[in-house]
């Protein structure tokens, strides 16, 4: 297969219909050719991603530690104890989901290794729901690591055209593009088509538009690790939306566009700079003094 | 504008919170270690802005010392870099500063090694990564996505291209380049990134060059 350059998702899909394959057939073959490797070898950087992940998510479920802020670290174990006497009104993968996404958060914050994806503030997003739906439905790791590339491509398309930062964008270009690369991982490890993948991640990134970036004394803390968890469940909705043939009646590189425009019409104050929102509330304020001291 | 990969999108593996404040920060340090390139006796960190403000609680400073001792940005020392024993033979203090004309994440490094003094400063731009853009008072640009060649020398006619005819002999491309000056005749730097890379043996035969006065080669990070 030749290369080709792929900068819209219009173009991605027509090449995945034009080639009868899905997305990270596509994408794989194109980013080895990029890097003058061959496919396997792009595979095992893949895998090498994934494997960190789990051990993310082995470690935060171990650990109570608090950040170096002090603020956030034990919600997690809250979380654990909690499903250990009374189940979720969703069943075992939504407690697996939530509780995977604040262990992966929290290891985060308190200097844990993890992997960026696409940020390090919304590292959680894409993990918690392949690993846990992977284990819960035995999953196999190539299929994983399919739906990961699934993933980077999504991220990738959309980077090209907005930058994936919080003081660029928004958080809606952090955990709403995380967001919606992890519901196309997890379409595309549920069996979705390309088009069913890229339903789910117009829909999953529509529903996030505007949201803002204003962080509590500056700090990938609160609100991001509970953050994590939400989004996490939000790429559930959009990819069973998208598996029951939903559309997005805004193709999905129109959203993208809107999220760019929303990003430039948002305030710098709303952007990573902590200054309004979430954090200039009476509480904010509290912690910041108390934190300097 | 080198535009992002797949790999760039689900990685770094890193330890947190940040990738400006924590992994940007120890790619800073990397780099700066490799221009000083020489025993390092004692360093000053001079933070700016959003560095200085959010540097604490995202163990900026401790990627920063890290990054200058060679640790990369997953290793799980990093946590508990201060008063380590990678950390002991070296004296390092902090300092924060406020100054607009500055990017958010800016830093200097004051190094003083056994008989080579350096100011090397540089700016986290975001998603990890990082430019060194001046070293002494001479603009480079550094990023750590090439292998970079760094000469500071005495502005006169033919150095240039002494350094590119040696380039060329080596059958490596040129992907960019730019040179400063304090002002004629004084002393000037050049900075040229590499496609490929170069033979040491070349480094050395620039160190004997006649007015060249330093000579770093910069290899590029691993992402």
């Amino acid at each position: 297969m030749k290369y080709k350059s792929i900068s819209t998702f219009a173009d991605l899909l027509g090449e995945c219909e034009l080639q009868e394959v899905t997305i990270f057939d596509i994408a794989q073959k194109n980013e080895a050719n990029l890097d003058d490797i061959k496919v396997n070898e792009f595979r095992k950087i893949v895998k090498k991603s994934l494997n960190a992940m789990q051990d993310a998510v082995k470690s935060g479920l171990k650990s109570k530690e608090m950040s170096l802020s002090g603020m956030c670290g034990d919600d997690c174990s809250r979380l654990k104890s909690f499903y250990s006497d009374s189940h979720a009104l969703f069943g075992t993968i939504f407690e697996k989901i939530v509780t995977y996404a604040l262990a992966i958060s929290e290891e985060n914050l308190r200097m844990g290794k993890i992997v960026a994806c696409p940020t390090a503030g919304s590292c959680a997003i894409v993990p918690s729901v392949l690993i846990a739906v992977s284990e819960e439905k035995n999953i196999s790791e190539k299929s994983q690591i399919d739906a990961l590339i699934t993933a980077g491509e999504i991220g990738r398309i959309v980077s090209n055209k907005v930058s994936l930062a919080g003081a660029v964008a928004g958080c809606q270009a952090e955990c709403g593009v995380a967001s919606a690369m992890s519901a196309a991982a997890l379409t595309q490890l549920l069996g979705g088509t390309p088009r069913q993948i890229l339903n789910a991640v117009a829909l999953a990134l529509k529903n996030l538009l505007g949201l803002t970036c204003d962080p509590v004394c500056g700090l990938v803390e609160i609100p991001c690790v509970k953050r994590n968890a939400f989004l996490a469940v939000h790429a559930v909705t959009a990819c069973e939306l998208a598996l029951a043939n939903v559309e997005s009646k805004i193709p999905v590189d129109e959203v993208v566009d809107a999220m760019e425009q929303t990003g430039k019409l948002m305030s710098p104050m709303l952007k990573e700079s902590s200054q309004a929102g979430l954090a200039k509330t009476k509480t904010a304020v509290r912690l910041e003094k108390s934190l300097r001291k | 504008m080198r535009q992002s990969s797949i790999i760039d999108i689900i990685s770094p593996i890193m330890v947190g919170p940040s990738s400006s404040h924590t992994a940007g920060a120890v790619r800073l340090g990397l780099l700066a270690r490799h221009v000083f390139n020489s025993h390092i006796r004692k360093i000053k960190f001079r933070l700016y802005n959003s560095y200085a403000t959010t540097g604490k609680g995202h163990g900026t400073d401790k990627g920063l010392l890290s990054g200058i001792l060679g640790l990369g940005v997953d290793d799980t020392r990093i946590k508990n870099i201060f008063g380590s024993d990678i950390a002991q033979h070296i004296e390092y203090s902090f300092e924060y500063m406020e100054d607009f004309n500055r990017h958010p994440n800016a830093v200097d490094f004051i190094i003083e090694g056994k008989d080579l003094k350096m100011t090397i400063s540089g700016e986290s731009i975001g998603a990890g990564e990082v430019v060194i853009r001046k070293i002494n008072d001479f603009n480079v640009k550094i990023t750590g996505h090439y292998n970079t060649l760094l000469i500071l020398y005495k502005d006169s006619v033919g150095i240039i291209s002494t350094v590119t005819t040696l380039i060329q002999k080596e059958h490596v491309n040129i992907a960019s380049m730019s040179c400063d000056r304090s002002g004629k005749g004084q002393i000037a730097s050049m900075c040229i990134s590499l496609d490929g890379e170069l033979n040491e043996k070349i480094v050395d035969v620039c160190q004997y060059i006649k007015h060249v006065h330093l000579v770093r080669y910069i290899k590029k990070l691993e992402s």
